[in-house]
């Protein structure tokens, strides 16, 4: 489900099924995306929190262009306790890749790996990150 | 031949793209079909320009046919040119009958009289537009060919689009002299500048699809319409706002292709309003500031924006009020009055 800010449209609550895995994407490029996604944090229920929200950041190819401070988004994954990740749109490689970590993270958000959850994945995203 | 038309016309050639020699000569028409059979355009443009002056030795060309080919030249690649567009206002409602003659005449005579050392080209295109070429000098140097203006006139309207170029020193009295040719009283430049000469004629003749403001009550949206193109499995949850934008965005820019500007200025003289802790600037005189939109196509950028996600949509009326008002430097200075805001200046 693709939603460009949160909170999601309540008329089709019905229509929903149960979300495992939020992926806020931030562009590098765009201050105006980083002030969408912290505002539509506000609406998330906080036991998404416990490894189920990730932060997708894109854009990074173009180190020119960068609008938005590393220091924000940094910050905005440890006041969220939430991994962060880092993407090239535009090349098909990165593209491919970043797709296929995220769905290795929904599954196991979704419980389809046994032995692993949510929890204690995202703890381990968010300390390999620090090293 | 004058060793400096020669010289001119050699550096014209070499400005036209190869391709373009053959067919920019042939609408100048100086040069006969036979001489033109004779020369080699598939060789380096260098070597072209040369048998060119060559021929034009022959058939003795003088300044006023170079400054043709210049015109020529120039009414094809417009765009290398900056443009300024200007209006002009007549007193009274007498509708005269144009007469080019007299035009042409008055115009020289108005300039020769305050410079004498100037060239001055006339050309008339279809869309009866009349292209004037003016190469300036000093009242002790020859007219430099290199240093030269572009006016060009619609008769049937009141705007002029003029390409100054280096010397604006003399642009009040080619305003003048534009004047009093077409018999109008004065002449103010409107804000509008761009590259593009048939854009910034699109915009003054209003010649871009327009957004007409018609009211229409909209049927009622079904929340889950049919499903998208794509791929099934991706479910858009804003598609009712995504269809807003669309809408606003139609509603404002139109269905067709936007006039091509590549600047918008806005030059604010408001005062800075600051949060009163801060204590910042907090004396009474405007804060000065200028602020620049570029873009290789500023409209059309402006016009993605909010389908693109980078802006919400409407966008400020003072982006989009570029083609309606046509003019993309702006004045915003305090509006007077209970209302703290600011309105820009006419």
């Amino acid at each position: 489900h693709l939603a460009t800010s949160l909170p999601l449209p309540s008329e089709r609550d019905h229509l929903r099924p149960r979300i495992d895995l939020i992926a806020f994407m931030i562009d590098i490029k765009s201050k105006y995306s980083l002030k969408n996604v912290e505002a539509s944090l506000a609406h998330v229920d906080a036991n998404f929190f416990l490894g189920k929200v990730c932060f997708l950041v894109t854009g990074v190819g173009r180190v020119n262009y960068c609008s938005v401070e590393m220091n924000a988004i940094w910050k905005l994954g440890e006041v969220y306790c939430s991994p962060v990740l880092f993407c090239e749109l535009e090349l098909e490689g990165i593209r491919v890749a970043t797709a296929q970590r995220l769905l290795r993270m929904l599954r196991i958000c979704a419980g389809h790996v046994p032995g692993v959850s949510a929890l204690s994945f995202g703890s381990l995203m968010r300390h390999s990150a620090d090293d | 031949m004058d060793v400096t038309v020669a010289e001119y016309i050699r550096r014209t050639v070499l400005k036209i793209p190869r391709d373009e020699i053959k067919t920019m000569l042939q609408k100048w028409g100086f040069l006969s079909e036979t001489q033109l059979q004779t020369v080699n355009f598939h060789q380096i443009k260098e070597n072209i320009s040369q048998d060119v002056v060559q021929l034009c030795e022959e058939n003795s060309a003088d300044i006023k046919q170079a400054a043709a080919l210049d015109i020529i030249y120039n009414h094809i690649y417009p765009n290398k040119r900056v443009w300024s567009v200007y209006q002009m206002n007549k007193t009274g409602e007498e509708t005269e009958f144009f007469d080019l003659t007299d035009f042409k005449k008055k115009f020289k005579r108005r300039l020769r009289s305050a410079l004498k050392n100037v060239t001055i080209n006339f050309r008339e295109y279809e869309d009866n537009a009349i292209w004037i070429r003016i190469a300036w000098g000093t009242p002790y140097t020859k007219p430099n060919q290199y240093k030269t203006s572009y006016v060009v006139y619609h008769s049937q309207t009141p705007y002029v689009f003029i390409s100054v170029s280096v010397l604006k020193s003399n642009l009040p009295l080619l305003c003048q002299a534009l004047v009093v040719a077409s018999n109008y009283h004065d002449i103010r430049e409107m804000e509008l500048r761009s590259h593009s000469l048939n854009s910034l004629k699109d915009i003054v003749f209003k010649r871009y699809s327009q957004n007409f403001q018609t009211y229409y009550p909209r049927p009622l949206q079904e929340g889950n319409v049919a499903p998208e193109s794509g791929d099934l499995r991706i479910i858009q949850e804003n598609r009712n706002e995504k269809e807003r934008i669309q809408r606003v965005n139609q509603e404002v820019f139109g269905d067709g292709p936007q006039p091509k500007l590549e600047f918008a200025q806005y030059k604010l003289e408001t005062m800075f309003k600051s949060d009163p802790k801060m204590d910042v600037l907090d004396e009474k005189e405007p804060f000065r500031c200028l602020v620049k939109f570029s873009s290789p196509h500023l409209l059309e950028s402006l016009k993605s924006l909010a389908p693109a996600g980078m802006a919400d949509a409407p966008l400020s009326p003072l982006l989009t009020c570029i083609p309606q008002k046509a003019r993309n430097y702006f004045k915003i200075r305090e509006k007077k009055g209970f209302f703290p805001g600011s309105f820009v200046s006419p």
